[in-house]
């Protein structure tokens, strides 16, 4: 009960939790290093067909040569991963700005519930590739287009988790504030707003997965750059290296796209801990 | 077992009778409690002690009758009401400090006012070097220490605190008695406390409202005035201890 004991606890409580990530790093590390060591074992041994499956080496000195080649889908790689992140960021950050928030006021206020879920439950069920003779009508076969086709990818987690997340909040806590005499108006923001950030997160992070993979199939639409189409150009002049490449870049922006959300998440969940 | 006291009435409760549709849970309540004062409410388990509560807050709005805080309605809005709840109720992505805070800053105090009282109730409490930790990364009393010392920080009109120890073991409950009774007397605020442990009611209370089975009404107040820190094993302890435990066997 000393507060000397207290700071103390805590302060050694903090370097374990910082040896124990440090150790999750270097395993997650080890994994992918197996994978690679595998594959690059079945190519040399010719356990695979090296024209099917390229061996890592091969995987790696074609990265290299795209970086600074255009051949054969006509970009240099670092254009067609600019293509790609605008297409699937425009897409991902609509569906934030404007999911999270419809989810947030449908989850605490119950008018605004009985208004819109009936139109959402409609439309959440639809697939968005279902969605693509549409928009093409609608939009063409532009930025906007592949946009919109990633944004209902991506819209519906950010709604049903901030939906949840809102509805989850504990009945104790806005107690404490009625008791205190705030609005409610106040109470969703002080208290319903960040208690629901966790699913949030979650929610954003499939949203971010989902933006993601479904890059190459917006990228079919008629494309001119992008990873997606790189990829489908590559399977057109029946160059394995090339998807491959392709694919392993979509995978390393993915991981780091995520990397990214995931120090924003534990920056505003800092206050998170498991007791 | 009256005694006589000078202090003006504070909080007056008016036949408050709460029902649950054909249940009658709480039956033409009517007491005072005068400013200042430690009232602690006990009665057996499931006789409405926690409905009461929250018919005082207005969590709950009572069927009838009505409380009065110096003769005017209670509204949580015009007065300062703090409640300790049972379960742990520290925001979790505030900081101890915001956590004490968070009431002053709902009241819309002015920043340095609110400043001082945090400081006050760390000092208080001993929690200067946790300022800024979270409630996660105490221990359960650790966070309980919080919520008491958000309530106290309100400087309230009145304080409600509903078995807020309840899941603690002996010591701990010992160690945040005494530290409420001290709060108590440093800002003098007025505390009514529901408990169903008799022990931490006459160790805590000038006056104990003992309630009957539900519906709920009360069947007898008892003053105790044993002098503070107060002895669990003094004979006087023990006679009260045992005559509030006679008034509430049901069997």
């Amino acid at each position: 009960m000393e507060k000397q004991d207290l700071g103390a606890q805590l302060i050694a409580w903090r370097q374990e939790q910082k040896k124990e990530s440090i150790r999750y790093v270097l395993l997650s590390i080890a994994g992918i290093c197996s994978v690679l060591a595998i594959w690059q074992a079945a190519a040399m041994l010719g356990l695979v067909d090296a024209k099917l499956l390229p061996a890592p080496t091969k995987i790696l000195e074609t990265l290299i040569f795209k970086l600074g080649n255009k051949a054969p889908d006509g970009n240099v790689l670092g254009m067609n991963i600019m293509a790609s992140l605008r297409v699937a960021l425009s897409g991902f950050l609509t569906a934030i700005v404007i999911g999270v928030p419809l989810g947030l006021l449908m989850g605490w206020w119950t008018y605004a519930d009985r208004f819109i879920r009936p139109i959402f439950e409609l439309v959440r069920p639809v697939p968005p590739i279902a969605w693509i003779p549409l928009v093409v009508v609608w939009m063409g076969v532009g930025l906007k287009a592949k946009a919109l086709i990633i944004f209902f990818t991506a819209f519906v987690p950010c709604v049903i988790n901030s939906y949840t997340g809102i509805k989850l909040t504990s009945r104790t806590l806005i107690d404490v504030s009625r008791t205190f005499g705030a609005p409610n108006h106040e109470i969703f923001w002080k208290v319903g707003v960040p208690s629901s950030l966790p699913m949030v997160f979650a929610g954003i992070r499939v949203a971010l997965g989902n933006s993601w993979s479904t890059l190459v199939a917006a990228e079919m639409l008629a494309a001119s750059a992008g990873l997606g189409y790189m990829i489908q150009i590559g399977r057109t002049v029946a160059r394995p290296d090339i998807v491959i490449v392709g694919m392993v870049v979509i995978g390393g922006i993915g991981a780091v796209l995520s990397l990214i959300l995931s120090r924003a998440e534990r920056y505003f969940l800092r206050w998170k801990v498991d007791r | 077992m009256q005694g006589e006291d000078s202090r003006p009435i504070k909080v007056e409760v008016k036949n408050l009778t709460k029902r649950f549709g054909d249940l009658l849970v709480l039956d033409d309540m009517s007491f005072n409690i005068r400013k200042g004062e430690f009232v602690c409410v006990v009665g057996p388990t499931g006789c409405g002690k926690s409905t009461f509560l929250n018919c005082l807050t207005r969590i709950h709005m009572p069927s009838e009758g009505d409380l009065f805080i110096d003769g005017v309605p209670a509204d949580p809005r015009k007065h300062n009401i703090s409640f300790v709840f049972q379960e742990p109720s520290a925001l979790p992505w505030l900081t101890v400090e915001d956590n004490i805070a968070y009431g002053l800053k709902i009241k819309r105090l002015p920043q340095e006012e609110i400043k001082a009282r945090v400081d006050q109730i760390l000092d208080l409490m001993g929690l200067q070097e946790s300022r800024k930790s979270y409630p996660g990364e105490l221990s359960v009393s650790g966070e309980q220490r919080i919520i008491i010392g958000r309530s106290f920080a309100m400087k309230p009109d009145l304080l409600l605190m509903d078995e807020p120890y309840g899941q603690m073991d002996v010591k701990m409950r010992f160690y945040l008695e005494d530290e409420v009774v001290r709060l108590w007397k440093e800002l003098g605020s007025t505390v009514i406390f529901i408990t169903h442990n008799i022990e931490e009611a006459v160790y805590l209370a000038e006056k104990v409202m003992i309630l009957t089975n539900k519906p709920a009404k009360i069947k007898e107040e008892v003053m105790i005035d044993l002098p503070r820190p107060r002895d669990i094993t003094d004979p006087k302890f023990i006679e009260y201890r045992n005559y509030i435990t006679d008034k509430i066997k049901w069997w």
